[in-house]
């Protein structure tokens, strides 16, 4: 606890965007075979600097085969929310679930070049008292810590729904199930909020069954993936709605609300289509009345490709399909950045209109097809997946690798892990950055990126910029 | 009631309480500005204001108005202070030792203000803050009552709980609204986070010492 709040702390998007620029970024390493230990890559962001893309400090973990995935903060600037009054936590500690062992670690960068590890929650523990396994996303919200979870209980993760829990944000003690009621909900990915509106959205991958050993190609053709998004009354712990978005539209992925707390929309992506192979982004959003609806506002059609140039899974359809596997939206709530895992493309949509999206930029490297390189010349492997926006909107970062097993199926071989970065232009023009390009440890795959300081999609504002 | 100079510092102390507990962004303040900043409208603080002054009022007068019942007690009346006042001095140093802050408020929905006001100063101890001053108030020598029928004192005592909460609150919400006003305004929501200073050990401290005054002043009688 501190006197005073802490600086990254900002009571609204708009002051967030004027906060000084993140010098570093944290980027998570997976070995994909598990023959060597996660990590946690501290990577130098500052073009001022003379280690300007290189990774200055390496955390690898005492255990194998956790599967590093997604990962958030102690605290954010929802410490601000005029309903604690108590501001005073520290943006001090990551918290990385280990997607495949359960495990959940702790991480005190509060000096980030001497990174070391706080707390190790094991995955006893949180099945002993959550019954559920599979850690993902992490929101700092009402209460303390929130995460979200793919498995239930059992060898398999399928004994029991998964779903979110509640963990301390001071000594990381697993604190219980959120849901009072879950209603429909069976299967979980994302969620995020609007903390004054007092309500979450949720979203579904699919059971551990359907992704730990590979996508299971029968289960995507008779569209057992989860597509429904769920509406709850957030400090109720209640489901209020559940929208089915169409059993063709595989996949809910990320959750990305407007930031500005009175804007009642948001985004969620949808990897792909059965019926023709698109990739989608739905655009839901609060009635009058609090009821929610949704509405596809953005398609992306597959590419047509020579079935030899294809990985076997998908020869049969001549085609590579986008698959949008991540999305990101900017503090403004202007650009909504959409990964195109697939096609090898990193979409920028202009969503001043969220009903009306317009494709403002693209940046192409990688694919299964294209194979695009780097504007400077270097191999890109795999396409582009999770991203992240600097919090001016400036500078867009993102990852190549999906999820271990997936990867393999859709991009055969060991292909590299990257760490990229495009800018933004005054008026939005979106070019890759040749200048920034990390180099990982051989063997490494990289997922999701945390910036110094808070990015796009960790903070949750509770006022209004004005 | 005669007005004493004993009394006046009393009463002086229920409004610097009220001040007090006004600044303290935990009881409430920012919830009036971010009101008027998510209606998007002016008169949504005044209204988070008197939502947030009700609950914070039937607090201080759940507290207080046990104590008026017992404070007709005349003839155990130094006991009784006594008593408060180590109960109030214990309430201090629990909130000192366990600085955790109760979970149960945050399950309460934003648009419950007066709910949350309530809860917050239960759950703070700020009602029990005013006990020492209040029973000060309500003691013999203050209220030169001592010869009343005791139905006519506890009366008597119920009705300066109310208007000890009363002016209590007032006090809270001018100051709250105060700030409230300055940030909406003029200030901006940059100055926000600045305002905010941890208060708890201050806060924790506070119960200590009207305990222990609450304590000492029974304890010459």
């Amino acid at each position: 606890m501190n006197l005073r709040p802490d600086p990254t702390f900002h009571a609204t998007a708009a002051l967030a965007m004027k906060a000084p620029v993140e010098k570093l970024a944290f980027t998570l390493m997976l070995s994909p075979d598990g023959s060597q230990p996660d990590g946690l890559a501290v990577v130098d962001v500052d073009p001022s600097s003379k280690t300007y893309g290189e990774i200055v400090h390496s955390l690898f973990m005492p255990n194998k085969g956790d599967e590093f995935h997604h990962f958030g903060w102690n605290a954010c600037s929802s410490a601000l929310s005029p309903l604690t009054g108590h501001a005073f936590y520290e943006r001090r500690f990551l918290i990385i679930p280990g997607i495949r062992s359960s495990r959940i670690y702790v991480i005190d960068v509060k000096d980030p070049l001497d990174a070391k590890i706080h707390k190790i929650i094991e995955p006893e523990e949180l099945m002993e008292k959550t019954g559920y396994s599979r850690p993902h996303t992490i929101h700092c919200g009402p209460e303390g810590i929130y995460v979200s979870t793919l498995g239930g209980g059992g060898e398999d993760g399928t004994d029991g729904p998964p779903g979110i829990f509640i963990m301390d944000c001071e000594t990381f003690d697993i604190l219980g199930r959120y849901e009072m009621d879950r209603g429909p909900q069976d299967k979980h990915y994302d969620f995020w909020w609007n903390l004054p509106k007092d309500y979450m959205v949720s979203s579904e991958w699919g059971l551990p069954p359907q992704f730990e050993n590979g996508i299971v190609p029968e289960d995507l053709l008779s569209n057992k993936y989860g597509h429904s998004i769920h509406f709850w009354d957030l400090r109720g712990r209640n489901n209020i709605q559940t929208i089915d978005l169409g059993e063709n539209h595989q996949m809910a992925l990320e959750i990305r609300p407007a930031h500005e707390p009175t804007k009642e929309y948001g985004f969620c992506g949808v990897v792909v289509d059965t019926t023709n192979l698109e990739g989608a982004i739905f655009t839901w959003w609060r009635n009058e009345d609090g009821t929610f609806d949704a509405k596809k506002t953005i398609t992306i059609p597959p590419v047509p490709a020579d079935p030899d140039d294809l990985p076997e899974l998908l020869k049969g359809f001549s085609a590579v399909p986008p698959l949008v596997t991540d999305i990101d939206l900017s503090l403004d709530d202007k650009y909504l950045y959409v990964a195109c895992w697939g096609t090898g493309e990193m979409h920028q949509y202009d969503v001043s209109d969220p009903m009306n999206p317009v494709l403002n930029g693209k940046v192409e490297i990688g694919g299964i097809v294209a194979k695009k390189k780097h504007s400077n010349g270097s191999d890109f492997g795999y396409g582009p997946q999770m991203v992240e926006i600097s919090r001016d909107g400036k500078r867009v970062y993102w990852t190549n690798s999906l999820y271990s097993t997936w990867d393999d199926q859709f991009y055969p071989g060991d292909r590299g892990a990257a760490m990229v970065m495009a800018d933004v232009g005054e008026n939005g023009e979106f070019t890759l950055n040749k200048d920034f390009c990390v180099k990982f440890p051989e063997g490494y795959r990289s997922h999701q990126i945390r910036l110094e300081g808070g990015d796009c999609s960790t903070d949750s504002f509770c006022f209004p910029s004005v | 009631m005669e007005v004493t100079e004993p009394v006046a510092a009393l009463w002086g102390a229920v409004i610097l309480s009220g001040l007090y507990h006004g600044l303290n962004p935990g009881m409430g303040w920012p919830l009036a500005v971010s009101a008027a900043l998510m209606e998007r409208k002016n008169s949504a603080m005044p209204k988070a204001l008197a939502a947030l002054a009700i609950g914070h009022f039937l607090s201080m007068a759940l507290i207080l108005l046990p104590f008026s019942l017992m404070a007709s007690l005349v003839a155990w009346e130094s006991q009784i202070r006594i008593t408060a006042g180590i109960f109030v001095v214990l309430f201090g140093i629990y909130l000192l030792i366990n600085r955790r802050h109760p979970r149960i408020l945050a399950r309460i929905p934003p648009s419950k203000l007066a709910l949350w006001s309530f809860l917050a100063a239960l759950a703070h101890g700020a009602g029990l803050m005013l006990v020492p001053i209040y029973l000060g108030l309500c003691a013999p020598e203050n209220t030169g009552m001592n010869h009343e029928a005791a139905t006519t004192l506890m009366a008597g005592n119920a009705g300066a709980a109310i208007w000890v909460a009363g002016v209590h609150t007032v006090a809270m919400t001018v100051a709250g609204g105060f700030l409230a006003v300055l940030m909406y305004l003029w200030l901006g929501l940059k100055f926000l986070s600045k305002t905010f200073f941890n208060l708890d050990i201050v806060w924790a401290l506070s119960l200590v010492f009207v305990g222990a005054f609450g304590v000492y002043s029974a304890a010459e009688l």
